[in-house]
């Protein structure tokens, strides 16, 4: 494939080299993945209608839309409903992401570094709540938290504290949803953490351990920075599912009380079916999308950093292990 | 010294029993009230006189059985599509190098994480118009995105694990290039393909976004009927507990099985247990 019998000027040579290989095997790769991208690049024309029909009046009601530029944009960057789901999003995405990594961790930490009979089946049977549907999670918390026949209540009364009111306040509906969130997902930080933790070398950490380095300080300069990518990849999953966030907040509460647990998913939701104004609830979830677009990027730069961190500290441990 | 070892092996197993509690208490109390009666739901706790009639309720006399159907014709043949497409372009993906690679492959990805409400709400128009709506087709197309992308980045893992002198040898032997495909590579990744297929299986199932927006009254998924057992005026929570309990059963049973391969199927390949 390399030889360039024909010999043309050497600048083409390369784009010639590709010349000489038939047709099909250049395009077999194309064509070996044409149907799997035929099936999924349908939802490139949504996106690009999405954009379009955000300049529109569309209605489920009406028979016929109008162009109207941009003001269902401004409307939405207007309203103040516009800012509080903004905020419901950030603070729901910040408090959920946050107790889900600290726990995971915590709690990876504790089963990485225990090898008995209890952490074996606990690293099985700690995965349950992960697999089961995030709204069949939530009616399950639904029915715990329930006033009349939940467990929860009948737990709390045993402190003196009654009529807890959950999900049907204002004040604790966002603490609710968090820790229903943090019920479901938890099992997915502690699990991603724990393989890395399990892949860690031992040498480095014997080493320390003959120096006498004390256990905080193995784990902040030994431990940590090698599972950083692993942690990062956990956060890239959680924080862009979060933001994003739907089916536990509907089925909680149809983003109530009130408007309290409104994030951007939910309301677009609310304005495109319940109120039938699609083209003013598309600017909504571009919004929403552009910002997941925006910190999976941080995201995964940093992701990429702390891999090339890791694995150069992974050879110069290897090599140290063998001097 | 042994003695402070002892104290904080205590302490750590009490940690993780505690957690175990949070994760693992829910699921037993739906287990468990699920064969309460209504009237012992008020004044029981743990002690009561288990019965089934909430289960011959809701299964006998509802049309949840129907709707259990539903979810498993559209998740099983959303997976076997995503397979059938999805291997050979992890294939591809795996041993090609050609334009555009990792452009169609982080595309293929980013399917997975788009808002589902910026996929659905025009879909929805879409298929309104083009009478996708509340079929079974229209709903196996769009679970998709949910199943395509995870059998392709994590079987692409699975190729690229395999040493590329395997095919040269079967090569040699004159194999052609789809035996080579089919009988040498296949059976090495098979447990791969199995746990990432029963994993898609598992994300399909659990979808709730998708069945609530783009069908409703033909075609209806398990996820979004449980969720009318809680809207509905006479609250019978037992059924609402069954509902829960046989829904969550099938993922449960497949995750017992894939447990080797979990890390890697639910972190797309990018970390491998």
């Amino acid at each position: 494939m390399a030889f360039n019998i024909k010999g043309k000027q050497p600048k083409g040579a390369a784009k010639n080299d590709l010349n000489t290989v038939p047709w099909l095997t250049k395009a077999r790769p194309y064509l070996i993945m044409a149907p799997s991208l035929l099936i999924t690049i349908g939802i490139l024309i949504p996106f690009g209608m999405a954009i379009f029909y955000s300049l529109t009046n569309y209605s489920f009601r009406l028979p016929n839309y109008k162009f109207i530029w941009f003001r269902n944009w401004i409307n939405m960057f207007t309203d103040k409903a516009f800012w509080h789901a903004v905020w419901v999003t950030v603070r729901f995405a910040f408090f959920a992401t946050v107790f889900e990594m600290l726990l995971g961790l915590g709690i990876a930490l504790l089963l990485g570094n225990t090898e008995n009979r209890f952490t074996k089946i606990l690293r099985v049977v700690l995965t349950f709540p992960l697999m089961v549907a995030p709204v069949i999670g939530t009616i399950i918390w639904q029915l715990m938290t329930n006033n009349a026949v939940g467990i929860l209540e009948k737990f709390l009364n045993l402190f003196g504290i009654y009529n807890f009111p959950w999900a049907a306040s204002h004040a604790t509906a966002m603490f609710t949803a968090v820790l229903i969130d943090l019920w479901v997902y938890c099992p997915f930080v502690i699990i991603l953490i724990l393989a890395g933790i399990q892949s860690l070398p031992k040498s480095p950490f014997e080493s320390a351990k003959i120096d006498g380095g004390s256990a905080w300080f193995t784990f902040r300069n030994l431990t940590l920075p090698m599972i950083k990518p692993c942690i990062y990849i956990a956060l890239l999953f959680r924080l862009m599912a979060s933001l994003q966030e739907f089916s536990i907040i509907f089925a909680l509460t149809k983003g109530g009380p009130g408007d309290t647990l409104m994030n951007l998913s939910v309301t677009a939701y609310n304005t495109g079916f319940a109120f039938q104004k699609f083209g003013s609830s598309l600017p909504y979830i571009l919004v929403l999308w552009f910002i997941v677009n925006l910190v999976a990027k941080q995201i995964v730069k940093r992701w990429m950093q702390s891999q090339k961190a890791a694995s150069g500290r992974d050879a110069a441990a290897e090599e140290g292990g063998k001097s | 010294m042994k003695r402070k070892r002892i104290v904080s092996n205590a302490v750590k197993n009490g940690l993780l029993a505690l957690y175990a509690l949070f994760a693992l208490f829910p699921l037993f109390w739906m287990v468990l009230i699920s064969f309460k009666s209504d009237a012992q739901m008020f004044n029981t706790t743990f002690i009561f006189n288990p019965t089934l009639e909430n289960y011959d309720a809701v299964l006998l006399r509802t049309d949840y059985f129907k709707y259990f159907i539903d979810s498993i014709i559209v998740s099983v043949i959303a997976v076997l599509i995503s397979v059938l497409a999805g291997v050979p372009a992890a294939y591809a993906l795996a041993r090609y190098d050609f334009k555009k690679k990792e452009n169609l492959a982080f595309t293929i990805l980013s399917f997975r994480f788009a808002p589902e409400i910026l996929v659905v709400l025009p879909l929805f128009m879409i298929y309104q118009k083009i009478g996708l709506y509340d079929t079974y087709f229209g709903l196996i197309w769009v679970y998709q995105l949910i199943t395509m992308p995870l059998l392709i980045w994590v079987i692409r893992g699975y190729f690229e694990d395999i040493s590329v002198e395997i095919e040269h040898a079967a090569q040699v032997d004159g194999y052609s290039w789809w035996q080579v495909f089919l009988k040498r590579l296949l059976p090495l990744i098979k447990p791969g393909l199995v746990s990432a297929s029963l994993l898609a299986f598992i994300f399909a199932w659990n979808n709730f976004t998708f069945p609530l927006m783009l069908s409703g009254t033909y075609v209806e998924t398990i996820t979004v009927a449980s969720l009318k057992y809680i809207a509905s005026d006479t609250v019978h929570y037992g059924q609402m507990a069954v509902a829960a309990t046989v829904s969550a059963l099938p993922a449960v049973i497949f995750a017992l099985l894939i447990q080797k391969h979990l890390v890697r199927g639910l972190s797309f390949g990018a970390v491998k247990g």
